[in-house]
């Protein structure tokens, strides 16, 4: 591994050896646990462990819930009721899974939020952000066949309204879409094959989180200066970093306990606050719900989705320079998958060199746009089609767009960044004051 | 400044809820009642909830299930084994697939489903109503006042204005509380039509406040432990969160001067 230089492990009994000769599993462990880490690093560089914690959670208190649940039409509703009313503990197994869903997204959101101001998808961290939206993409598909799987009204139908999305694609579409659903409507085969899917792809979100921490492993972390550590030698290095284990790690567990006292206190005073009231009702394909409304998590992307209706003069262009292949409903969905693409593609939409927003005065306040721009969709999305809304939905997706694929190019070139500190440990010192005894981590409490 | 906006907007987050609107033109009226379990230390009036078994099982059974209830759950209302037996055994009977025949019900039975009129079962039906919405769909009343489905109930059973009219051979009954404001369920509560054995006044506003805190409980049978288990993880987490914190001030002060600023 390239990277930051550090001590690797050692070997020292003959029994470590004997291991470490066959199978290098401590030593990789070692490495990664005491990872030199940027010693600047702020409060919003927790959120990594909050979202490891988070799949952790809702993988075991999945397992749990799957060792109880019927997935079936006709049981999968009543099963959900077992769990809350018989099984021990079942009411607070279920609710730390439903909120930890919640939790999960709160995480991720901050997590690429941060990212995007202090530019850590820049170069040479491109591998690390891709990995990452794979990853919150999965979450989204993970998070919603979860939601199908009570088998309430909000499942039944937010399934049929999201699966009817892939039947909007030309030619293809309604094929696609009875592939996926198993059949003509959503029924006890969509049922089936989304509990499978809901429990497999975990996992694979599991995969793909140890190669994001292995892609910026090898990077080494961002920071909230964007500066790099200084590697030309290890004793530069030092002065710029401190060791993940036992700093940050510490740090972020305290961090982590803070977060679940409120997390707790959801789950235990307002579990259903996040839910839809519409989701005690069990599946029914009759009756259809005043409003379907996606979790919260979903309604910015959904407010986007929507925003696209066949009176925007771009669908109209569209649909006439396509020859009406592409109708609104269409335009709609590639708008939503559009807006997550456009976001990816951020490493190489941002032209500027200066990783860290702090030093960035322009791009500053179109980011704090982009962050109040999200809430706005978020709110929009759960408001009903209607004017004002949509018009408002409308600008609100308009600059999503405008920020990744207009702003970022441009501010590059027009932006005069500020001056940026020389070195970390400038930074680490402008706030903290140098340490009386100028401490390296060799004389730091070992573990 | 960004971390503020952050902590802010992960706040903002954590309770902007799923929003949803009272359908129609017509001017609902949700009563926010004050219910002994509401809040983190709320707790069951186990006299109002017995009362709201008598009434249920005296009025509303007569059309509505509560099917996923099991008659043994009644015994955390504060009665005897012997009690529920005799309840399960005078009230409901249940059909036997063993028997091919009907038998009165025994504890281990659920509560019989009723769909004979078409009457939602009742089970969840606190959970499946939200009595409080916005304003403007940021869920800040259901954050401070509940989700409302038990004010919800008594709410609508106490809201009918005598007002009728008919409807596609329909008769529809005028209520405060109903979306779009005509319902098709008679009022089911007149005064005095139950007589409480703890001589508690058997108004329309008593019992329908009853009913609701009687169906909160079968909604939520196990809220109390719920709450339990939420005092414990915040106490536990909380001094979790002060000991980490109080390590990671000692394991990093070698490496900090004095704050500057």
């Amino acid at each position: 591994m390239s990277g930051i230089p550090h001590d690797h492990y050692e070997p020292k009994t003959n029994g470590e050896k004997w291991l470490h000769s066959r199978l290098p599993i401590v030593g990789l462990l070692y490495d990664t646990l005491m990872i030199p880490t940027p010693k600047n690093l702020n409060w919003m560089w927790i959120w990594g462990i909050v979202l490891t914690f988070c799949l952790a959670l809702q993988i075991i208190t999945g397992i749990v819930l799957v060792m109880h649940y019927t997935p079936h039409v006709d049981l999968a509703f009543a099963s959900v009721e077992h769990i809350m009313r018989n099984v021990n503990g079942g009411y607070m197994i279920r609710y730390l899974h439903q909120n930890g869903a919640s939790l999960f997204f709160v995480a991720v959101y901050i997590h690429i939020f941060r990212g995007l101001f202090y530019g850590s998808y820049k170069a040479p961290r491109e591998v690390t952000w891709i990995i990452g939206m794979l990853i919150y993409l999965m979450m989204m598909g993970t998070a919603f066949m979860g939601y199908v799987l009570p088998w309430g009204q909000m499942s039944f139908w937010g399934a049929t309204v999201i699966t009817g999305l892939f039947g909007a694609i030309p030619f293809v579409g309604e094929a696609i879409q009875t592939w996926l659903l198993g059949g003509p409507a959503v029924d006890n085969a969509t049922l089936n094959r989304f509990f499978s899917l809901h429990y497999l792809l975990p996992f694979i979100i599991a995969g793909l989180v140890i190669v994001h921490i292995w892609a910026f492993h090898t990077t080494g972390n961002n920071n909230p200066t964007g500066v790099e550590v200084r590697r030309t030698s290890k004793a530069e290095a030092e002065k710029d970093t401190l060791p993940f284990w036992p700093y940050f790690v510490i740090k972020d567990l305290f961090a982590l306990a803070v977060i679940l006292v409120v997390f707790w206190a959801i789950v235990g005073f307002m579990p259903n606050y996040l839910g839809h009231p519409d989701n005690y009702i069990e599946a029914n394909p009759l009756v259809t719900p005043a409003h379907i409304v996606p979790e919260w998590y979903f309604l910015p992307f959904y407010a986007i989705l929507r925003a696209f209706t066949s009176e925007v003069w771009v669908v109209q262009f569209a649909s006439f320079i396509t020859g009406g292949i592409i109708d609104a409903k269409f335009f709609g969905v590639l708008a939503m998958f559009g807006a997550i693409l456009a976001m990816a593609l951020a490493p190489w939409l941002d032209t500027s060199t200066v990783r860290s927003g702090k030093y960035r005065p322009m791009f500053k306040w179109w980011f704090y746009l982009l962050v109040i721009d999200f809430f706005a969709l978020m709110w929009l999305g759960a408001m009903p089609a209607e004017e004002p809304y949509a018009t408002f939905s409308l600008i609100a997706s308009a600059y999503w767009f405008a920020y990744f694929l207009v702003i970022l190019p441009i501010l590059g070139v027009i932006e005069k960044p500020l001056p940026q500190p020389e070195t970390i440990e400038e930074d680490f010192n402008a706030h903290y004051g140098k340490a009386d005894a100028d401490a390296t981590p060799a004389a730091a409490p070992a573990e | 400044m960004f971390k503020k906006l952050a902590i802010g907007a992960a706040f903002a987050m954590a309770f902007t809820p799923a929003a949803s609107f009272a359908a129609g033109a017509y001017d609902t009226h949700i009563e926010d009642f004050d219910f002994s379990f509401e809040g983190p230390f709320g707790t069951w009036d186990q006299n109002q909830l017995q009362r709201g078994l008598q009434v249920y099982t005296e009025v509303c059974a007569a059309c509505h299930g509560l099917r996923y209830v099991p008659l043994r759950d009644l015994e955390a209302l504060g009665y005897s084994e012997e009690e529920v037996i005799a309840y399960s055994a005078d009230n409901f009977e249940v059909f036997d697939p063993e028997l091919d025949d009907f038998r009165p019900a025994i504890p281990t039975d659920h509560f019989p489903a009723n769909d004979s009129l078409g009457a939602p079962d009742l089970s969840l039906m606190a959970k499946a109503r939200a009595g409080f919405h916005g304003p403007y769909g940021l869920g800040i009343n259901q954050l401070l006042k509940g989700m409302g489905g038990p004010e919800y109930i008594a709410s609508l059973l106490d809201g009918y204005t005598g007002e009728e009219k008919e409807e596609a051979g329909t008769i529809l009954y005028e209520n405060k509380a109903f979306p779009g404001g005509w319902i098709s369920m008679a009022p089911p509560l007149a005064e005095d039509q139950v007589e409480f054995a703890d001589g508690h006044p058997a108004t329309v506003e008593a019992m329908s406040e009853d009913i609701a805190a009687f169906l909160m409980w079968t909604a939520e049978p196990k809220m109390m432990e719920r709450k339990y288990s939420g005092f414990v993880g915040v106490i536990f987490l909380s001094v979790l969160s002060v000991l980490l914190y109080l390590v990671n001030k000692r394991l990093w002060a070698p490496h900090k001067g004095k704050k500057i600023s």
